[in-house]
């Protein structure tokens, strides 16, 4: 199967190590516990395994099965054949961080070039080679900040519409440090306003967190925010939806210092969750403070252009006690993914794809709005997710739903409590307008009587 | 030849996909929001495909040969992995799907939860963390949280011996730990003497690499394991290098308190040229209560004719989460496909294999290279790529030459404690053949280095491009390309 060298071959070699017996390897092990009896199944061969794992898969209803309008955080997009072809190839998936620039230029030009897209995308002067996700991104970007200041201002204000997971992230993250302080995201009545948050911010203020496209789906300006929180040398960081951007303006025509996310929508699958993709983006000031791999462009021997990782002296394996973080890896060949995508859709695609997710979440949220007791709560402007009011809980309300093989919306009030019958829906290309009519008359359906 | 960026091979109006029109009414974006300029490259189809297949071609990989890379674990990667792990009803699964509707996922994690616990030992198991560095931090969190949940305030002190991995001392840092260092000894394990002299009522833990990154297994590691626990702390199992012990040894059974393991080096899913990784954490059954939240566990028993209802539990004094969502799922599809083709007697095949792998080619080296430990090795092993008289060459030339004889090269300079370290891990996959072809290749080298020295301070010659000007890299800083002008 997967160990090539025969029984005849093993004595062979164990004769050259000067040893009788394949145990003898192990002498060092203490000998009472050699050699456990594992309580695991019996080995199955390729066919049986795969039918195992067909048997779990098929107890599952996909997006296939079902249609999908669940966003907060993971979304339902088209990939194109092209994106798994390429990462598919040996030669990405199967080679490691490329320490060796001579026999790893393309793992480090696609890096490089993966930078780049994600940099002109959401217009930031520099992008790492990728964080695990749009969660750890956030807490990274929190610890550059503490870091950028010394650890003297000992203040995070995170929006309360900032991603939960991610806010809950920071906090583990941050539980080893008893001066920081991180608010912002507590109960209040009725919904938080930028004013609200601006009131926690002062010159203790190490950084400002908001999300955009926010939690709630809202697309909300922060130019003036952003003067405010620089009034008092904050740092403002924003996590954005990668999609979104190919549309609405990136955050850094309001003045971002740090721009993260969740790559996922960039052709990345749902996978329940995870292997997902951390961008992290900074203003050229904070180059020296990113954590995380960085691919920088040089020349070899010869004058050829070339890549290496670069600015390595500010990671663990160099600094050990002294790094800012741990960090040894990026997200590989799923910052590969993305570029491919980026690359397929381009200027005209990733235009085209954000606008469609625009058009047809707005359709959606106008035919809803005209139901029966069901209320399109008013929010401004937002890109591919909205809030609806619900006569009945979402969670009873989502169970009906399945019925009619649909996957709808998040429940809101897991996370915000005020927020009881609010459903967050998100409509994407995968949508049609067939689709959108037939949850329309769905909810009607389930809900009349 | 160079191959041109993406960006560079841009033309104004290409696409390479193309969406369904519209079936909905066109919105107006409102004008404060409007993006103005997308400067993204425009391309087709074919430039993409061709473009990422060269650069593809620039790589070396475990796919085109022997990849004996120290402490990382470079076995082959199954393809059927690959397979299962895209099937629909995994891949196209939405993380905040009813768990009704997700049996299937929460079944495979919860067996993996098990089946990691009964391989490593460890009651709890935790499938959040993304990578062994997170997995660490999981760790040294959760020590963390046991001695503050015991009013145990005075624990201050993370010991960690100077073989360990470079991530234990800046994770340990991270969580506002002091580090201190413990000595290695003459045979290459922890000096007692040493671990003793810091073991006292202010010591919080101490990260063990089992084998350590010498390649070796620490000969005293239950008293290595008694110092720590009867001055109150725990042990924390880096398990990085858990595929030398795979049926062999559950780490467990020895008394360690918490271990990350990597499914990305034991667990074959694919380095991807520096990611997804994937790190879940075992604990012993005092540290369950801390394990980062949420866990898979059964919210229903099931009956013979019934499933079990699988769901998520938070345990009740977790440190929290991770993450969003609930770990790297699609490498833990990929874990468990190759767990099951192993069984409950196959996995110590894997830790046979390469342990046998690793000292044969050991035996095959010792006389050419110096080794800094001369005993039994586990599944790797650190040579000196020095000679008194071969003067001026280090382990990184011998490592570029390699390249030359289309072999990746070993880890050098890691660790730190051996002079121009090479350290080498054949891992059970490989062959006899490829081990005898790799040691005539070092061999070969090691006689160049006395009488063509220039040959390998010149390495590597017939790679795709020659040694990379670093500094330059560092100092002009150039980490984006754009659109060129006359593109735009």
């Amino acid at each position: 199967m997967f160990i090539p060298n025969t029984e005849a071959e093993r004595n062979e070699m164990l004769q050259k190590v000067g040893l009788s017996k394949i145990e003898d390897l192990f002498s060092d092990v203490p000998k009472e516990f050699r050699y456990p009896d594992l309580n695991l199944p019996e080995a199955v061969s390729e066919m049986e395994a795969l039918q195992n794992l067909k048997d779990l898969a098929i107890a599952n209803d996909s997006t296939e099965d079902l249609i999908c309008f669940l966003g907060a955080g993971a979304y339902n997009h088209y990939i194109p054949a092209a994106v798994d072809a390429i990462i598919s190839r040996g030669e990405f998936l199967t080679s490691y961080t490329p320490y060796q620039p001579e026999v790893s230029q393309g793992t480090l030009q696609a890096i490089f070039e993966y930078q780049s897209l994600v940099a002109s995308l959401t217009g930031m002067d520099v992008s790492n080679a990728s964080h695990y996700d749009g969660a750890t991104s956030a807490a990274e970007a929190c610890v550059l900040a503490y870091h950028h200041f010394r650890g003297k201002r000992t203040k995070f204000v995170l929006s309360r519409y900032l991603h939960p997971h991610y806010r809950e992230t920071i906090k583990t993250y941050f539980q080893g440090y008893e001066d920081i302080h991180i608010m912002g995201d507590q109960v209040e009545d009725g919904m938080q306003t930028r004013e609200d948050l601006l009131k926690l911010v002062d010159y203790d203020t190490a950084i400002v967190y908001v999300q955009y496209p926010d939690f709630l789906g809202r697309v909300q300006d922060f130019k003036a925010f952003a003067e405010q929180v620089h009034a008092f040398g904050a740092i403002l960081a924003v996590s954005v939806n990668p999609l979104a951007l190919g549309l609405i303006k990136p955050p850094s025509e309001f003045d971002a210092d740090i721009v993260t996310g969740e790559g996922q929508p960039l052709g990345i699958p749902l996978s329940y969750g995870g292997p997902y993709l951390g961008i992290f983006t900074t203003k050229n000031e904070f180059i020296r403070k990113l954590s995380g791999r960085l691919v920088g462009e040089t020349v070899d021997n010869e004058g050829k252009r070339g890549y290496v990782l670069t600015l390595t002296a500010r990671e663990q394996h160099i600094r050990r006690s002294r790094a800012t973080s741990n960090i040894c890896t990026n997200q590989g060949i799923i910052a590969l993914t993305s570029a491919v995508y980026m690359s397929l859709l381009g200027k005209q695609g990733l235009k085209k794809v954000a606008k469609l997710n625009y058009d047809k979440a707005h359709y959606a949220a106008d035919q809803i709005s005209k139901l029966k007791g069901f209320e399109l709560v008013n929010l401004g402007s937002f890109f591919n997710e909205f809030v609806v009011r619900t006569p009945i809980p979402v969670n009873e309300l989502n169970l009906l739903l399945l019925d009619y093989d649909i996957l709808g919306g998040y429940d809101l009030s897991t996370d915000y409590p005020e927020l009881k019958n609010h459903m967050l829906l998100a409509v994407t290309e995968m949508n049609t307008k067939d689709d959108i009519g037939y949850l329309v008359e769905t909810l009607q359906e389930v809900t009349n009587d | 030849m160079t191959e041109p960026t993406i960006f560079e091979i841009s033309s104004p109006g290409r696409a390479g996909v193309k969406f369904p029109t519209s079936d909905v009414p066109e919105m107006d974006v409102p004008n404060e929001f409007l993006r103005a300029e997308l400067p993204m490259p425009e391309v087709s189809e074919i430039d993409v495909i061709r473009h990422f297949t060269r650069l593809s071609q620039l790589n070396y990989s475990i796919d085109t040969g022997f990849y004996p890379l120290g402490s990382c674990t470079m076995k082959y990667n199954p393809r059927i992995n690959e397979v299962t792990a895209r099937l629909a009803g995994f891949a196209k699964v939405h993380p905040l799907q009813p768990v009704e509707t997700v049996q299937g996922s929460l079944a495979l994690m919860h067996d993996l939860q098990n089946w990691l616990g009964e391989i490593s030992g460890f009651p709890g198991v935790t499938l959040q963390p993304a990578a062994g560095a997170q997995g660490e931090y999981v760790g040294v969190l959760i020590i963390r949280a046991y001695h503050k949940d015991r009013k145990d305030n005075k624990r201050t002190k993370m010991l960690i011996p100077d073989s360990a991995h470079g991530t234990n001392p800046a994770t340990s840092s991270m969580s506002g730990f002091d580090v201190v260092g413990v000595a290695t000894d003459k045979n290459g394990n922890v000096d007692l003497e040493s671990l003793r002299a810091v073991c006292d009522d202010t010591v919080a833990g101490l990260m063990l690499t089992n084998p350590n990154t010498l390649g070796l297994f620490e000969q005293d590691v239950v008293e290595v394991i008694n110092i720590v626990h009867e001055a109150g702390g725990l042990v924390y199992g880096d398990g990085a290098n858990l595929n030398a012990l795979l049926g062999v040894l559950r780490p467990g059974d020895l008394g360690i308190d918490i271990m990350h393991f990597n499914l990305h080096k034991t667990f074959s899913t694919p380095h991807g040229g520096g990611g997804p990784g994937s790190g879940p954490v075992g604990v012993a059954e005092h540290l369950v209560d801390y394990l980062p939240c949420p866990t898979v566990g059964i919210l229903e028993e099931g009956s013979e004719d019934y499933p079990p209802l699988y769901g998520f539990i938070e345990p009740a004094k977790s440190i929290g989460r991770m993450k969003a969502f609930y770990g790297h799922f699609g490498m833990l599809v990929r874990a468990y496909t190759y767990i099951s083709m192993y069984g409950k007697d196959g996995l110590k095949k894997i830790a046979e294999g390469s342990v046998l792998n690793a000292n044969y080619l050991m035996m095959l080296l010792k006389d050419t290279y110096k080794l800094a430990y001369d005993r039994l090795c586990m599944h790797e092993f650190v040579l000196e790529g020095h000679w008194p008289d071969a003067p001026g060459i280090h382990a990184l030339d011998i490592a570029k030459r390699l390249m030359d004889y289309n072999f990746h090269p070993p880890t050098n300079y890691f660790p730190l404690i051996v002079p121009e370290a090479l350290m080498i891990e054949p891992t059970e996959t490989e062959s006899k053949q490829s081990l005898d072809l790799f040691a005539e290749a070092m061999i070969k080298i090691a006689e160049e280095a006395k009488t063509q020295p220039e040959l390998l301070k010149s390495a590597p010659h017939n790679t795709p491009i020659g040694r990379l000007d670093e500094v330059k890299a560092a100092k002009d800083l150039v980490l984006c390309c754009w659109i060129p002008e006359r593109n735009t």
